[in-house]
Parts: structure tokens; C-alpha cells; sequence
């Protein structure tokens, strides 16, 4: 039920481009037809779910305050997380390089339409983010990982996809001229966005705390931790 | 002949209009809309990707005749997430509530597209100057937009100006709330950050038609 929850909720409530705008640079740009759109949302649904589960036990075991703790007692007051951001980057361009290799193998034509994007997965927000969001939010085990990394690339799959359909279509509608193309883009972007914000209580019942609330909540008990973490340190330097 | 040149001042004042690189080369959108709920925290952001920008661009321009080019993209990032890590630390330190209002976004400034879209489109040509020159002016750019959008937001969302009451005071009803103006609180939300950079560019577009796409 956890899991499902999980799921749903990182697809819909917690949409990478429509809640959080992470992605944003390659939705823009490779929304043009909606062949592409598929190919390049189906290599960020891949990678996602491979880097965020993978991330996740990098996190757990080398870099979380007392991670090193399956080390020995000695290394039990380490606290790595400021090389978060670096060793997370790692992983996601290795990752990215394997899935270029095997694209560029099974799927030649897929390759050449995607061109420098599928590399620029790499620098992709919606990436690196779905591993920050990991961390930040403290999902508690890895199959929850794994759950939460393939439903944020299917939410990002599904924005695409819708973008992409309309932009399609809208070819043949009188925009006006100087809203033509990024203009015009950005603007059905922010109705689909508030369209997602309807999600919002689909899990709640519409009743109980906002999930946006509950978002809060969370990120303020890791500040508070945080928050120990430095006050103990400024004591300990005093 | 001055400090800059006529080429080298182009290079800082082309990204602030013509050649932006949020409306026209469409990079480092996300975190654009992501922070700009507040003025402050745009500005921080703004000067944050300026540093990284600037300094990651001459670390490279300085490499880039040793860099193999099968790894660069890996070099790249290795370059931007060290310095992220400083710009972060120094954050946490001086000033620890606003890096907890840019949360994971300071982290996301290693995946801004432009600063490896600088990096792989000028800094991998260009000596260390320009490219400096380069990374100021595209960052100066970047920091424009988000500070307007930054601007308009705070302003009609919650009435204020970096923190200060510029509208008068919503509960005692002074200023512009005496006639009845009441704080749009959807400018808060993230969905009019969209809108409102669609407005910049339908401004922009329709004052230099130089710029308008075909679809």
C-alpha cells in the first residue's frame, strides 16, 4: 500500500515538471514530435529507476552522517554528505554512458533523433533531482527507491508525451506571432501545471493536510536535524 | 582601447537581451521557476550560478587543451559539482535559512544546462578571459529574467519587496489595501512562474521580431 501510494503520488502529486519544473530544458526542447518525446522519455524513465535505487544505497552506506558505521565504531561520527552531489553526478553519467551504448545498438534511428540529448541526460535536472528529492525526503528503503524513481520518470514520461501531442497539434491553430513556439510552450506548461494541482488531494481525500503541506512538514524535520547536526558542531568548535 | 574591448563588452551585453539564455538559447529553465517565489532567494541564486559560472568557465577554457574530448562531459561535471560544493557550504554557513528555501536547487545547479552549455559552446574554444567575460554575461543574463520574475511574484503574491511591506500592511489595511487590493496568493504557486517567463518572452518576441520561431 506504501508502495502504491509512493507511486501514484511521485507521478501525479509530485510531478517532476509540473510541480517541481526539474527536466524542464530537455521537455522544452524535444517536444517538437512526439516519436522523439517517447524515445527520450522512455531513456529518463530507465535511467531514473536504475540511478535513484543505486543512489539511494550510496547514500545509506557511504554518505549519510554515521553511514560508515558498517566500517567499524571509529568511522560511526563520519559525515560524508557534503560529497553527495559529486558521487550522485557519478552515478547518473555512468548510467547515462550505458544506456547511450545499448540505444546506440538496439536502436540506431532512436540514437541519431535523439542526438545531443540523450547524452545531455546526464545534466538533465529531472535526474540529479529524483536523487536530491531521494535524499532530501528521507524514503525509508530501497524497493520505496525503486518505486519512487520509476514513478518520477513516468510522471516526467507523461508530460512530455502530453506536450508534445498538443504542440503537434497547435501547429495549426493562430498563435500570435511573437508567442509562437517557447512563448506559447510555456504558457499551456503552467495551465497543465495547474491542472496537476487538482491531483493534489487524490490521496488525502481533500480533507486532511495537502500533500504540498506534508512536503513541508517533512523537509522541516530534516532541517531540524540538520540544524542539531550544526549546533552541535559550532559547540564542539567552541 | 579600454579594459574591455567592443568584442569583449558584446560578450556580456549580448545574453541580456538578444541572445538570453533562458527565452532565447532555452537553458537552466528549471531552476529559473523553481526559487523565484521570493526576490531574495533569486538574487542568491543569481549570484550563485554567476560564481560557478565564471570560475568553472576559466577552470575549463585553462584545460582545454589537455582535456581528452571522449570524456569532457564527465570532466565538466566534476568541475561544476566541486564548486557547487563550495557555493553550497558557503551557503550553509552565512547563511543557513536561505539555503534551506533553495533546498535541492543549489545542488541542481550542477545540471543547469548553462553552465555545460557555456562550457561545451565557448569555454572549450576560447582563452580564459573571454571566457570569463562569457560566463559573467550569460549568468547576468540568467540572473535578469529570474530577478523579474522574482519581482513580479513576490510583489503581487504576497505584497512585499525582499521581505519589506511595500504595499502596505494586509491585516491593518493600509497603503493599497485600504482600496481594496487583496494579495494574489497564485502568484506564489509554481504554475504562474510558467506563465509569467511566457509573458517575458511574448514581450520580448514582439519588440524584436527578429526573434520569433515558425511553430
Amino acid at each position: 500500500m506504501e508502495h502504491l501510494e509512493l507511486f501514484l503520488k511521485s507521478i501525479f502529486i509530485d510531478n517532476m515538471v509540473f510541480a517541481t519544473f526539474l527536466g524542464m530544458c530537455s521537455y522544452l526542447a524535444v517536444s517538437k514530435k512526439v516519436n522523439t518525446a517517447v524515445g527520450l522519455g522512455a531513456a529518463v524513465i530507465f535511467v531514473l529507476a536504475i540511478t535513484v535505487p543505486l543512489n539511494w544505497l550510496l547514500d545509506q552506506y557511504l554518505l549519510q552522517p554515521g553511514a560508515l558505521a558498517w566500517l567499524g565504531a571509529e568511522y560511526a561520527d563520519y559525515d560524508l554528505s557534503f560529497l553527495s552531489f559529486i558521487m550522485f553526478i557519478a552515478t547518473i553519467a555512468t548510467m547515462v554512458q550505458l544506456v547511450e551504448i545499448v540505444v546506440e545498438k538496439f536502436s540506431p534511428s532512436l540514437y541519431n533523433s535523439l542526438g545531443i540529448f540523450l547524452p545531455l541526460i546526464a545534466v538533465n535536472c529531472a535526474i540529479l533531482g529524483g536523487s536530491l528529492f531521494m535524499q532530501s525526503r528521507e524514503i525509508p528503503s530501497l524497493g520505496l527507491a525503486t518505486v519512487y524513481g520509476v514513478g518520477s520518470g513516468i510522471g516526467w514520461f507523461l508530460a512530455i508525451l502530453a506536450i508534445a501531442a498538443i504542440r503537434e497539434k497547435i501547429r495549426y491553430s493562430n498563435v500570435p506571432p511573437a508567442l509562437r513556439g517557447l512563448g506559447i510552450t510555456f504558457i499551456i506548461t503552467g495551465l497543465m501545471a495547474i491542472g496537476f494541482m487538482s491531483f493534489g488531494g487524490m490521496l488525502t481525500g481533500g480533507d486532511e493536510e495537502t500533500p504540498k503541506e506534508e512536503k513541508t512538514v517533512k523537509v522541516d524535520s530534516k532541517v531540524k536535524k540538520e540544524d542539531k547536526v550544526l549546533a552541535n558542531n559550532i559547540k564542539n568548535n567552541e | 582601447m579600454g579594459l574591455l574591448s567592443k568584442k569583449d563588452t558584446k560578450l556580456i551585453t549580448d545574453p541580456l537581451a538578444d541572445n538570453n539564455p533562458i527565452t532565447i538559447q532555452v537553458l537552466g529553465i528549471c531552476s529559473a521557476l523553481a526559487i523565484t517565489a521570493q526576490l531574495k532567494a533569486s538574487i542568491v541564486m543569481a549570484v550563485s550560478v554567476m560564481a560557478v559560472l565564471a570560475i568553472g568557465n576559466v577552470v575549463i577554457s585553462l584545460m582545454r587543451n589537455i582535456i581528452p574530448s571522449k570524456i569532457r562531459i564527465i570532466v565538466q561535471l566534476v568541475v561544476v559539482a566541486a564548486l557547487v560544493i563550495i557555493v553550497d557550504q558557503v551557503l550553509k554557513a552565512y547563511s543557513y535559512e536561505l539555503s534551506k528555501t533553495l533546498s535541492v536547487f543549489v545542488g541542481l545547479i550542477i545540471t543547469n544546462c548553462i553552465i555545460m552549455g557555456r562550457f561545451e559552446a565557448f569555454a572549450l574554444a576560447n582563452g580564459p578571459w573571454r571566457s570569463f567575460l562569457d560566463g559573467i554575461g550569460n549568468a547576468a543574463g540568467y540572473g535578469l529574467i529570474l530577478i523579474i520574475v522574482g519581482f513580479f511574484r513576490e510583489l503581487l503574491g504576497s505584497g512585499t519587496l525582499l521581505g519589506f511591506k511595500v504595499l502596505g500592511d494586509p491585516i491593518e489595511k493600509t497603503g493599497l489595501y485600504a482600496i481594496g487590493y487583496e494579495n494574489n496568493g497564485f502568484m506564489l504557486l509554481s504554475p504562474m512562474a510558467l506563465i509569467v517567463v511566457g509573458i517575458i518572452i511574448w514581450v520580448q518576441r514582439s519588440r524584436n521580431n527578429a526573434l520569433i520561431e515558425d511553430h
